[in-house]
């Protein structure tokens, strides 16, 4: 069963009398443990989409179903609920928390989202910070390591909850190539370690090619399903 | 909580120098309330211990109607013997009683045989009296701090004037409530002290020979001053005597008494409000600076944070965590201030208190200041800030709380 079904998906920004439509009816279905990346110009949708899926905003029409559940009725409170406890987030810019140290950034979702004893929270980031290679760096704060450490250090933090899935917008943006191969192959390593389905935008060519599947956005349609080594690969959607 | 706590901590270090400054500006806040009440407070309760106990005694118990004819000292509103005999029964079984002390107190002639003037009198029992007005002695300047019968202590100014001293023989005349004009000699056994205030330049004599002079055949009284052991319990105090004496009915069955706090019989009651409303405004001073810093803090510390707060808010922490998160801050800020004007303020109370400073009042000269800080207005002032410190942060707090993550994500 679909981890995510998309079905006839619009949105539109509205500014004073005008409206410009940001998503044109966008339909897709994305399996659980998929490694899916959103490609297109700036412009073309993909953060809106990723926002939608991320339950962070609200289609215009249509119908988005996360994780079995209709993520389009969803208030305030129910979408931070459903967020805390099945999406992970990894950002462009990495949205550490300077004030917290590597530790506790990875452990701030299970402390003050999921409210995770003690013992188990302590157990479940030590692994994960063994699993991105941060052991070592687990006392410094955000400002003391260097971007690729800190986007090593969001996708520990994504993943510390064992979300279904992860959204990342842009991750290796700020990266140099060889530190945005380094997060890509990260990613992919706990996507195997873990089932989590991993879903990211981006417009870096090379980055493109590590994806599984790629969708092809253009002017908020998606134009295009790649699949690597599977159907589908250069179709129309 | 504890988390909450230390996130908040952790984000007023990061901003030291805006942190300092606020709690900077709280804490200045503080220590000048405190100051300011401990200074004020030590004036007010030291005029008030003047008064009460060198004068007036706590609380006075008149026959109803005279305090309204108090400056004519009307002989004809004194209390019978048998109504100052009841009274004194009904004062000598109340256990928050320290001492009484029965006064006749009337207007009359001073004479030193060359020239005359006119002079007020309170007739007293010394050892009573003393005890009731313990201060009373340390206002006697000059002579024994004693009052036999047939001595008489004079008022300094009056003494001055006539030119007596302590030894001298003079005369006092006085006309009796039938008309009838008597005197008697005495001797000056001392000279008072003025003070400020009704009753200030009184002189006082035996009451025995005031009866005589008088020509009482049974001893009336002006008034019953009246000293309590606890001077915080004196309204509960008024209200319970005022209870007793209310069945004491008159032959047209009205109150025989009436009960008056020193608050009702002198002028410096209005002083002691006029400091009362002083500090409150004082008060209402620093609320406005806790509350205008923490307000301008807090908005800056949610402007500036924005995109942490839609990054924690994406990760599903809810609005209430993110309100507390910042209220928190708003909250340690104001325990912060507290604590240090706290200790400042005390100390520098401290240093004026052993500055010995001295101030005048009235013709009193020479007062040393003695400044205190009361435990009481330490937790109402601490209190204060801490809450308004809370309020204050309420609104950025809630408005960060509000903020929707997607839009706080944005923010550059």
């Amino acid at each position: 069963m679909a981890l995510i079904v998309a079905e006839n998906i619009h949105k539109e920004y509205r500014t004073g009398e005008i409206s410009i439509p940001a998503l044109k009816g966008l339909r897709f279905e994305i399996e659980p443990a998929a490694f899916v990346s959103f490609v297109g110009p700036s412009g073309s949708g993909k953060t809106t989409l990723l926002n939608l899926i991320g339950c962070l905003d609200k289609p215009s029409k249509g119908k988005l179903t996360v994780a079995d559940t209709d993520v389009t009725v969803l208030n305030r409170r129910e979408g931070a609920v459903f967020r805390g406890k099945n999406i992970g987030f990894i950002f462009q810019d990495f949205n550490l928390l300077p004030v917290l140290t590597v530790y506790e950034n990875i452990e701030y979702p299970l402390l003050m989202v999921l409210e995770v004893p003690p013992r188990e929270r302590g157990a479940r980031v030590l692994s994960i910070l063994d699993a991105v290679g941060m052991t070592e760096h687990r006392d410094k704060y955000p400002d003391q390591i260097s971007g690729g450490q800190k986007q090593r250090v969001a996708v520990a933090r994504a993943l510390v909850t064992n979300p279904r899935l992860v959204l990342a917008d842009e991750p290796t943006a700020n990266l140099d190539h060889k530190t945005a191969f380094m997060v890509i192959d990260l990613m992919k390593k706990m996507r195997d370690e873990f089932n989590t389905t991993f879903i990211f935008s981006t417009h870096d060519e090379k980055i493109v090619g590590q994806a599984e599947t790629l969708y092809t956005l253009e002017d908020g349609e998606l134009t295009v399903r790649t699949e690597k080594g599977g159907t589908g690969n250069g179709q129309p959607v | 909580m504890g988390n909450l706590f230390k996130i908040a901590v952790r984000n007023l270090l990061r901003y030291r120098r805006r942190t300092l400054l606020t709690a900077s500006l709280i804490t200045i806040g503080v220590v000048f309330v405190l100051v300011f009440i401990s200074v004020s407070g030590s004036f007010k309760y030291m005029m008030i211990g003047q008064l009460t106990d060198s004068m007036l005694g706590h609380i006075q118990v008149h026959r109803k109607g005279y305090v309204a004819s108090i400056e004519n000292l009307p002989l004809n509103l004194n209390l019978k013997a048998q109504a100052a005999s009841k009274l004194t029964d009904v004062l000598n079984r109340l256990p928050e009683v320290a001492a009484n002390s029965p006064r006749i107190k009337f207007g009359g002639m001073f004479s030193n045989f060359t020239e005359s003037t006119n002079i007020r009198l309170n007739g007293v029992y010394p050892d009573r009296e003393f005890r009731t007005v313990p201060l009373l002695t340390s206002r006697i300047v000059n002579g024994a701090k004693a009052l036999n019968r047939g001595d008489i202590i004079v008022p300094d100014l009056l003494a001055k004037g006539m030119g007596v001293k302590v030894g001298d023989t003079v005369v006092v005349v006085a006309t009796n409530q039938d008309g009838s004009v008597n005197g008697k000699q005495f001797k000056v056994s001392g000279v008072l002290e003025s003070i400020t205030g009704p009753g200030g330049r009184d002189g006082y004599i035996h009451i025995e020979d005031a009866a005589e002079i008088l020509r009482m055949e049974e001893m009336e009284i002006s008034e019953v001053a009246v000293r309590l052991k606890d001077f915080r319990g004196l309204h509960d105090f008024e209200e319970k005597l005022g209870g007793l004496l209310a069945g004491e009915l008159n032959k047209q069955g009205k109150p025989t008494f009436e009960v008056h706090t020193w608050e009702n019989l002198s002028p410096f009651y209005n002083i002691a409000r006029m400091i009362d409303v002083m500090t409150f405004f004082i008060k209402v001073m620093l609320i406005a600076i806790v509350l205008i810093s923490i307000m301008n803090v807090m908005v800056m510390a949610v402007y500036e944070r924005i995109r942490e707060i839609g990054t924690i808010a994406a990760i599903g922490t809810l609005p209430g965590k993110i309100l507390a998160m910042f209220v928190i801050e708003g909250f340690c800020l104001g325990v912060a201030g507290a604590i240090i004007g706290d200790l400042v303020g005390s100390v520098i109370v401290f240093v004026i208190d052993m500055s010995h400073i001295t101030f005048d009042f009235g013709r009193q000269t020479g007062l040393i200041l003695s400044t205190k800080v009361n435990p009481e207005d330490l937790l109402a002032i601490s209190v204060i800030v801490i809450i308004v410190s809370v309020i204050a942060s309420l609104q950025p707090a809630f408005k960060a709380s509000r903020m929707e993550p997607i839009k706080a994500l944005r923010h550059v």
